[in-house]
């Protein structure tokens, strides 16, 4: 399309209020909001009944080589959800409700459109992230017996880039969830899409021959992903690639996701 | 000068030619009606103009410029395009300043629209309880926000009550007359015979007519004659060998276009034919639509048949 060329012989209108208008939007729908403090509430409260209710409950071989740190932001493992449906729905109910063209109408250069709608919610995935595995963590903690062998300070080895991690692993996944929404355009497809992305690859793994889980286990996305937030990984999270390594596997699988829906975007009549 | 010119447009979708070959333009300082069936390609054309669907070949310019080009759309062109597209759990006012922010309009005149389309009130319900003549304003609303030159309307009047009708009727007059340049499409000429100055008329994808209402109704057979009579074989064989068009009508009386209603008396009295019925009647815009458009509807209810196909039309 000679369109393309028009557009980059323009200026753009000011980033600021494109971003501006995207942040108005997902603020201004109330399933948002709930989602987010779904997701704020699930991660504190399972750090909170995991230090009442499980930690007293491990045995002493558990205690041994458990992972305290992933254990007390073993909500993320839900919240993820919450996350990834966020970052699906802010353009595919563009689509399901027709917004989309009353939305490029007011901005033509649809490939802006899709990129504030990218930044919004990754910074409200990272924000809203970082805050409530802070939170989880230290409310675990908190809770923990005086002295018990779990206990561990934000100080120590990994500790800080585990809890932050949390934070960083939502916001890609939000990512992924916008470029699957605005490649396939229906919430329902997207939604299912991003969460058999993430869930049935270690399920399915579970029934593999045992060296695939070691080999292909650590870079399936979830898995990939989650190595930012685990001090100790285990067969199936253990890449050697290290946190940042896994976690750099996991922004791939985002990053396809997003070139996807920036080519649909660009190239499919709205 | 604000307005909008189709240059050879053309949409294919798969073996469907949607629109074909379409050229037109829209001037400023009148209301430009844009008519045709349903499916004859009216909203994909105003989504070309909109840069939301791709031509297959053609173009479409607002002002001189691809609309894509636009810098700040909706301060040069405002649409409506689909009223009952809005997001349920937004409101009315959200949804118009997430509008008016992207293009870098002021909440102020966010207010203002609102207050011109008379959802003030109800500003800060969610859309999702929206009656379709609310999500209609709304989207009036939206149109108007950047106070553009060019405004586009699709089927605006669709679930509007009388009064509604009315006032949208009025609206867009003034727009016009304060040099704006106004697309409005519709289906119904009843509505187009009373708001619209010109009349861009569609039948699968194609242009029927480009035309002035006065124009539209002087091209026709403007005047005809009814004629009821219980034989009407030999009626209309007499009529056609006097070089009038005859046709049959549905509820079989004859419809006589080209002798006056003395005329057609006199010759059936002569020729000892009973009449039960003969008045004149002047054609009327929505017969004269129809009539343009009765060969291109995609779907239409069997048609009267016709004793003498029509000489020359």
């Amino acid at each position: 399309m000679d369109t393309a060329a028009t557009i980059r012989s323009q200026p753009l209108p000011p980033l600021t209020d494109i971003v501006g208008s995207e942040l108005l939007k997902i603020r201004s729908v109330r399933s948002t909001i709930w989602t987010l403090i779904a997701a704020v509430g699930f991660n504190i409260a399972l750090a909170a009944g995991s230090a009442l209710f499980i930690a007293g409950r491990l045995s002493p071989d558990q205690r041994g080589t458990i992972d305290a740190v992933r254990l007390s932001l073993a909500g993320l493992h839900l919240s993820q959800i919450a996350f990834a449906v966020l970052g699906v729905l802010v353009i595919s109910t563009e689509y399901t409700t027709g917004t989309i063209r009353t939305t490029l109408a007011a901005v033509p250069q649809r490939r802006t459109v899709l990129a504030a709608k990218a930044t919004v919610v990754a910074v409200i995935a990272l924000i809203v992230g970082i805050a409530s595995s802070f939170a989880a963590y230290l409310t675990f903690q908190a809770l923990l017996p005086d002295g018990d062998s779990m206990r561990s300070s934000l100080a120590d080895p990994g500790v800080a880039r585990a809890v932050t991690g949390g934070g960083l692993y939502v916001a890609v996944l939000g990512l992924l969830g916008v470029g699957l929404g605005a490649a396939m355009r229906s919430s329902a497809g997207a939604i299912s899409t991003v969460l058999g992305l993430l869930f049935v690859p270690p399920i399915l793994l579970t029934l593999m021959p045992h060296d695939w889980q070691t080999t292909v286990g650590p870079y399936v996305p979830m898995n990939a992903g989650s190595q930012i937030f685990i001090i100790r990984p285990d067969a199936m999270t253990d890449s050697g690639l290290g946190p940042w390594g896994g976690f750099g596997v996991f922004c791939v699988y985002a990053a396809i996701a997003l070139i996807a829906g920036f080519t649909v975007i660009r190239r499919r009549d709205a | 000068m604000a307005m909008i010119v189709a240059d050879r447009l053309v949409k294919r979708y798969g073996p469907t030619l949607a629109v074909d070959d379409l050229s037109f333009t829209v001037p400023p300082g009148q209301v430009t009606g844009f008519l045709g069936p349903n499916g004859a390609g009216k909203s994909t054309t105003m989504r070309m103009i909109l840069g939301l669907d791709a031509p297959t070949s053609g173009s479409a310019t607002v002002n001189g410029q691809p609309y894509v080009s636009f810098r700040r759309p909706l301060r040069q062109v405002g649409a409506l395009l689909d009223a009952t597209a809005l997001h349920g759990g937004r409101t009315a006012f959200n949804h118009l300043r997430a509008l008016a922010w992207s293009n870098g309009i002021g909440t102020a005149r966010v207010r203002e629209v609102l207050d011109q389309v008379g959802l003030t009130s109800v500003a800060g319900q969610r859309a999702g309880g929206f009656s379709l003549g609310m999500a209609q304003r709304l989207g009036i609303a939206a149109a108007l926000l950047g106070d553009p030159p060019v405004l586009m309307f699709d089927e605006p009047v669709n679930g509007l009550d009388p009064e509604g009708v009315r006032w949208f009727r009025l609206l867009v007059k003034s727009l016009a007359a304060q040099g704006r340049t106004i697309l409005l499409s519709s289906h119904l000429m009843t509505e187009m015979a009373i708001t619209a100055d010109r009349l861009i008329i569609l039948g699968r994808g194609r242009l029927i007519a480009d035309t002035t209402i006065a124009d539209l109704l002087a091209s026709g057979p403007g005047v005809f004659v009814q004629l009821r009579t219980p034989e009407p074989d030999s009626a209309a064989a007499l009529l056609t060998a006097r070089d009038a068009i005859v046709t049959q009508l549905p509820d079989g009386a004859l419809k006589v276009t080209g002798l006056g209603r003395e005329a057609v008396g006199q010759l059936a009295a002569a020729n000892g034919i009973t009449v039960l019925e003969l008045s004149s009647h002047q054609t009327s815009l929505e017969q004269r639509y129809l009539e343009l458009t009765s060969d291109v509807v995609d779907y239409q209810t069997v048609a009267a048949p016709s004793i003498t196909a029509p000489a020359a039309n």
